[in-house]
């Protein structure tokens, strides 16, 4: 049997804790159903706990604020599921997840996806090797358990999220031996039209310049490149990276990667919602009006997996994803919608204006989504570049027959780990834009399930 | 410009391409108009079961003289296919279920067929080790098999193409004229003009019929499909069950691949398609009750297709009723795999020669004219 709410959430991130906590103060029923046993999503992970300790003070006021978010979720009376994995969402709002054992179905109204983002991947030679992960991860480790590496821990990449988590390592009393900037030199310039607008946010600005004060004043060694490898026998040993044109070699016992982060698009497109590119992020995303809806009535989408903003700005997206929600259903009017959206578009105003610098300045590097044949495109099938170019070349036409073809993106991550890269590689091959190339078509369930509970599914239901 | 040709086919899935590369090693001049892309639905993505088991009485003859195709198709098409011969095994339950059987290899006997076997308990268990222990046996045709379903149409497809057919893929027929002794055929982007025009449509068969003033009841199946994880070699055969919705088989990569013909849904004008998992859990039941070892196996994926399923099962293989020159090959309702290499040949022989020395008795329009009329007597509406 399902329980009903009229909102159910899936993600306790930012947006969707606000979300919950705005239905519910607006006397809507919200559940928010997450996969993590704590409320707080990626970017507040483990926040009611980690108070104490170095690890706390390391991760900072931003963090902090998650606090506040969270205690007003707890607050406000929405019903939270914690420890449930979402394998299924419906079109008609119904969510079906996993606990491990056996399934639980609720009967949204409508259901919100805000399952965040995931960090883009990042195929250079040597990626698979163990010992090397994402800068995400790493910090995941430093949050949930205060985890701080040891040895010879090189970060590699771009954008905001290597220079925070750099400083916060250094905080929590660690190490780190280098830092290789992939940051293309050119985009300082295309992202200096975009700088008054940026200024708007000034906080943020100073914020990231605080950054890279930091790093500098810590002595990391930084080094700028436009390619980098991991090499090693069965596990990382070395990093190598091409700076001014050499290469260089430096030793390596953890390397972590980011080149940014992309909306998780997995649950809107199973769904069936309708998606488009995204040029400045270089992502697909759903298409959403003003108030988060797709174009699947009972289906809203708030936060970073809508279009990557940011965690303040996400938070106020699941204000406004919550009133429209009401509206629809006919708990408020519109003029109170309006009314009470009013200070949330402030706020949005507040927080935005930076994406388009940030973006710019941020944009990965080329070859990226195009790596060389001999790198590995697809983790789980083992599937390089080359092979993808070679379906091309027998007549593919987009990623999901280089999928029957080779059975790219057919592993467990379900394309995940693989799908941005293998849309690269075909519009690259083809001359076409990742717009028209497309995307795998997403395959239920979102996550693997036994095929035991999927039998008990109909004998509990009696269907 | 109109492009000329001997025939044009309408759909490329395998029993389009299957005509084609027939026709083209004919010599005919071949145009194979596929609105998406080869292999785009049903025949990219069915279970590949390569079975003559278990046939209608009226399919049996045709598939079993399949079967000649399928051992020589790399030398056909070009390529394995992944075919592999490890048998397709009917597992029953219970000795009321091996009644059943033994029933059906009687009648397969009399039809005059050999290829069908009854097998006890002893021999299944030898042949399939980790069935569950109370199976008492099971039908059997051990020389079929299954292949990888997308690599089989792709192939048909290349082939033919390389034998001189035209395949124009993302060519949608727009309407089907007929232009003096010919049919002039307009898609979305061109005119082709020939004497024959093969109606192998799939789901969206019904309309090109129409097109040509056959009416014909089709409805859409959606049958599922789910595939596991990897898992270390269990399995040979594909396995079947007299009592329950299930095929089963694990593939060359070691993923267990899961069908059966529970329902999904799907839209023909949107070609959406969607899982119903409540249907999809009476498969994992159907699949745990004949292999214990599978309550564990995790669950990766699940599709499925879209094709045309007529009111008896049986497909429409044969000329229109109301016009010269169309051939109708469609409506195969979940077990044309099999059948596809040899209805290839049928096409050809009825586009060449007006007529065929296969067995297709039985599977023409005119069966539905006659259902009607012993239908509308018997009171059964529709």
């Amino acid at each position: 049997m399902s329980e009903t709410f009229d909102l159910v959430v899936i993600g306790a991130g930012p947006a969707g804790l606000a979300a919950a906590a705005q239905a519910a103060e607006l006397g809507l029923s919200a559940v928010v159903v997450d996969e993590q046993p704590e409320p707080g999503g990626q970017i507040y992970r483990a926040v009611e706990r980690a108070t104490k300790g170095p690890a706390a003070a390391a991760l900072g006021a931003d963090y902090a604020h998650g606090r506040q978010v969270v205690e007003a979720f707890r607050r406000s009376g929405a019903a939270y599921r914690p420890g449930l994995q979402v394998w299924q969402v419906e079109p008609s709002g119904e969510v079906l997840a996993s606990d491990g054992q056996r399934s639980v179905a609720f009967a949204g109204r409508r259901a919100l996806v805000a399952v965040g983002a995931t960090e883009r991947p990042v195929p250079i030679p040597g990626w698979t090797l163990p010992g090397v992960m994402g800068v995400g991860a790493g910090q995941i480790l430093l949050k949930s358990s205060g985890m701080v590496p040891a040895g010879e821990t090189w970060v590699v990449g771009s954008g905001p999220l290597p220079l925070l988590y750099m400083q916060q390592i250094i905080a929590a009393g660690g190490r780190i031996a280098g830092y290789i900037d992939t940051t293309p030199a050119a985009n300082g310039f295309l992202a200096a039209p975009h700088l008054s607008a940026a200024l708007r946010n000034l906080p943020y600005l100073r914020k990231g310049l605080k950054l890279r004060g930091a790093l500098r004043r810590s002595g990391i060694p930084g080094h700028r490149a436009d390619a980098v490898e991991a090499a090693g026998d069965g596990r990382v040993e070395r990093v190598r990276f091409r700076s001014g044109g050499t290469w260089h070699e430096k030793p390596c016992d953890l390397l972590l990667l980011h080149e940014g982060v992309v909306p998780n698009v997995h649950v809107t497109m199973a769904i069936g919602c309708a998606h488009e590119w995204d040029e400045r992020q270089e992502c697909f995303r759903p298409r959403l009006d003003e108030w988060g809806c797709t174009d699947i009535a009972a289906i809203l989408v708030a936060g970073d997996c809508g279009g990557i903003e940011g965690a303040r700005a996400a938070e106020a997206r699941g204000r406004l994803v919550a009133l429209g929600a009401a509206a629809s259903l006919g708990r408020i009017d519109d003029a109170t919608r309006d009314r009470m959206a009013r200070p949330l578009r402030r706020e949005l105003r507040r927080h935005l204006p930076i994406r388009p610098f940030l973006d710019t300045l941020f944009r990965p590097r080329r070859g990226l989504t195009a790596p060389a044949d001999a790198v590995i495109a697809c983790r789980c099938e083992s599937v390089t570049a080359g092979q993808v170019r070679e379906t091309v070349r027998i007549g593919a036409v987009g990623p999901n027959q280089a999928k029957s073809f080779i059975r790219c993106g057919m592993g467990p991550c379900q394309g995940r780990m693989c799908g941005l890269t293998v849309t690269g590689i075909i519009a690259e091959a083809t001359g076409r834009t990742p717009a028209e190339v497309g995307f795998f078509r997403i395959r239920p369930p979102l996550k693997p399930l036994t095929l035991g509970e999927l039998a008990a599914l109909g004998e509990d239901s009696g269907t | 410009m109109t492009v000329e040709a001997d025939v044009v086919i309408v759909g490329g899935g395998l029993h389009g391409c299957s005509a084609a590369l027939h026709l083209a090693q004919r010599g005919r001049r071949v145009v194979v108009l596929e609105r998406r892309h080869v292999g785009r639905h049903s025949s990219g993505i069915n279970a590949g079961g390569v079975r003559t088991m278990n046939r209608d009485p009226a399919e049996i003859g045709l598939s079993v003289a399949g079967m000649e195709l399928w051992r020589r198709i790399g030398e056909l098409t070009g390529d394995d296919c992944a075919f592999h011969a490890h048998g397709q095994i009917r597992v029953a339950e219970t000795p009321a279920e091996l009644a059943k059987v033994a029933e059906r290899v009687a009648m397969v006997r009399r039809l005059g067929f050999e290829h069908e076997e009854l097998i006890e308990r002893d021999e299944l268990r030898r042949l399939v080790p980790a069935i569950a222990p109370h199976c008492v046996g099971g039908l059997i045709v051990r020389d079929d098999g299954a292949a990888d379903p997308y690599r089989t149409t792709l192939a048909f497809g290349r082939r033919a193409a390389a034998l001189g057919a035209e395949v124009r893929e993302g060519e949608g027929l727009v309407a089907l004229e007929r232009a003096g002794a010919d049919w002039l055929a307009v898609g979305e982007h061109g005119r082709y003009r020939a004497p024959i025009v093969v109606n192998a449509a799939g789901a969206w068969a019904g309309d090109v019929a129409a097109m040509v003033g056959d009416a014909v009841d089709l409805r859409v199946r959606a049958s599922m499909m789910m595939v596991t994880e990897r898992m270390p070699r269990f399995l040979d055969p594909v396995i079947a069950s007299v009592g329950r919705k299930l095929s089963f088989k694990q593939s060359d990569a070691g993923t267990v691949v899961i069908g059966g013909g529970q329902q999904g849904t799907a839209d023909r004008h949107t070609e959406k398609t969607r899982i119903n998992f409540a249907n999809l859990a009476g498969s994992a039941r159907a699949a745990i009750a004949l292999f214990p070892l599978m309550q564990g196996a995790r669950l990766v994926r699940s599709w499925c297709g879209i094709e045309a399923e007529t009111v008896d099962h049986l497909p429409v293989l044969g000329r229109s009723l109301a016009a010269d020159g169309i051939i109708h090959s469609f409506g195969y309702s979940g077990h044309g795999f099999q059948l596809g290499p040899i209805c290839g040949s049928v096409v050809a022989d009825l586009a060449i020669h007006g007529a065929t020395n296969l067995p297709i008795a039985g599977l023409g329009l005119e069966r539905f004219a006659a259902q009607a009329a012993n239908g509308k007597a018997a009171g059964i509406g529709h």
